[in-house]
């Protein structure tokens, strides 16, 4: 549901101040806080961090703050190179991975809040079961029901080629939570992750459920609920294009009634 | 107790949506030439009176032309308003919404139809 204001239990107080290191090239960082053991609304921390000291993305500086000055600062992190999609969190205004984010792209203070619109399980961690049960409602495997051939099933180099920019995709959710959209109608809508996952599945030569894929998508909600904002692709960490992939969806829903 | 799945597979899908969201857009680009037809026609008959409007309303290609653009506006708003209720109002108010929109759309274009044989046939 639209809503135009937080819910008097989730707007944000100011937070803690964290002692600055006494010397150094200090970079101001605020970090929406949020614990579900305590019965607080959530807060913004501010923590300086040293440059001098600290790697060139802002999951350094995270990971910094959480070894050196608050442990209890809690947040995914995995590969640190942009290719598991664990620290998509909004830093600046835009939703993005931590890793690949440059500190010195950030004008000011270094605002991070946890993806838009999601549960928080705590601090930076949102609550990812919608999405990836989402993820699993369109069935995101070869489906065929001609027999298994003896080797591998064969595509064509150019039908290959028509995954190009989408298989890339790391499911962050990065997209679906930057998607007004999906914030509105987030349970039914499937959102630009998940149905850029069902074209790519949609359009492999090597599967033979095209149909069915597409029966399970015609529908108001899941769907049409597309308008083609584009936040999706603008936000893309991976520089992918869910917009472009949901437009096709719609082309091939037309093209099999006329 | 739905398991995640469960919610998300919910009462499965609507088999339907494409007709509206191409309805939308056969009414967007027939509403290109209508609307141009109702701006040229409304300015053609600024500060004429009843007896001027009914000459013009007469030829019967101005009654076709005004009554299409009424029918194709009209159900182009309903389809988009009929979006933005889906987006945005949720719970029981949105049947109540959804009813309304399509109530008034009807009641509009059958005033505006009544409108223009009462100027194209009336005396």
């Amino acid at each position: 549901m639209v809503a135009f204001s937080l819910p008097q239990n989730s707007k944000v107080d100011a937070g803690k101040i964290w002692p600055a290191p006494h010397k150094g090239e200090l970079r101001e960082f605020r970090i929406y806080r949020w614990s579900p053991d305590d019965h607080h609304n959530p807060r913004l921390d501010t923590y300086y961090v040293d440059l001098r000291s600290c790697g060139p993305m802002v999951l350094d500086a995270l990971i910094k703050i959480k070894n050196e000055q608050d442990a209890t600062l809690t947040f995914r992190r995995s590969c640190r190179e942009g290719i598991c999609g664990s620290c998509a969190m909004n830093i600046d205004g835009t939703n993005t991975l931590a890793c690949v984010k440059a500190i010195e792209d950030v004008k000011g203070p270094v605002k991070i809040y946890p993806l838009p619109h999601m549960p928080v399980v705590k601090d930076l961690v949102p609550d990812m079961t919608n999405f990836y049960a989402q993820h699993r409602s369109i069935e995101p495997w070869l489906k065929t029901t001609t027999p298994t051939p003896e080797a591998e099933w064969k595509q064509s180099r150019p039908d290959r080629a028509k995954l190009d920019g989408l298989y890339e995709c790391i499911l962050c959710a990065c997209c679906s939570t930057s998607c007004p959209s999906y914030w509105w109608n987030g349970e039914r809508y499937l959102g630009p992750a998940v149905l850029l996952q069902a074209y790519r599945w949609l359009i492999d030569s090597r599967d033979e459920a095209t149909g069915e894929r597409l029966d399970n998508l015609e529908d108001p909600f899941r769907l049409y609920r597309c308008h083609t904002i584009m936040n999706c692709a603008k936000a893309c960490p991976k520089h992918l294009n869910p917009a472009k992939a949901i437009a096709e969806l719609k082309k091939m829903m037309i093209e099999r009634r006329l | 107790m739905k398991t995640p799945l469960g919610m998300v597979r919910g009462l499965g899908s609507a088999k339907t949506g494409t007709e509206h969201w191409w309805l939308q857009r056969v009414t967007a680009i027939a509403n290109i030439p209508l609307v141009i037809f109702v701006i040229v026609f409304i300015l053609w008959h600024l500060g004429a009176d009843r007896a001027a409007l009914m000459a013009s309303v007469k030829h019967p290609l101005i009654a076709i032309a005004l009554a299409m653009s009424f029918l194709s506006i009209l159900w182009h708003m309903r389809l988009g308003m009929q979006v933005i209720i889906e987006d945005y109002v949720h719970g029981r108010w949105r049947i109540v919404c959804l009813l309304g929109n399509v109530f008034f759309t009807i009641a509009l274009g059958i005033a505006a139809l009544y409108a223009i044989l009462s100027l194209s046939f009336g005396a």
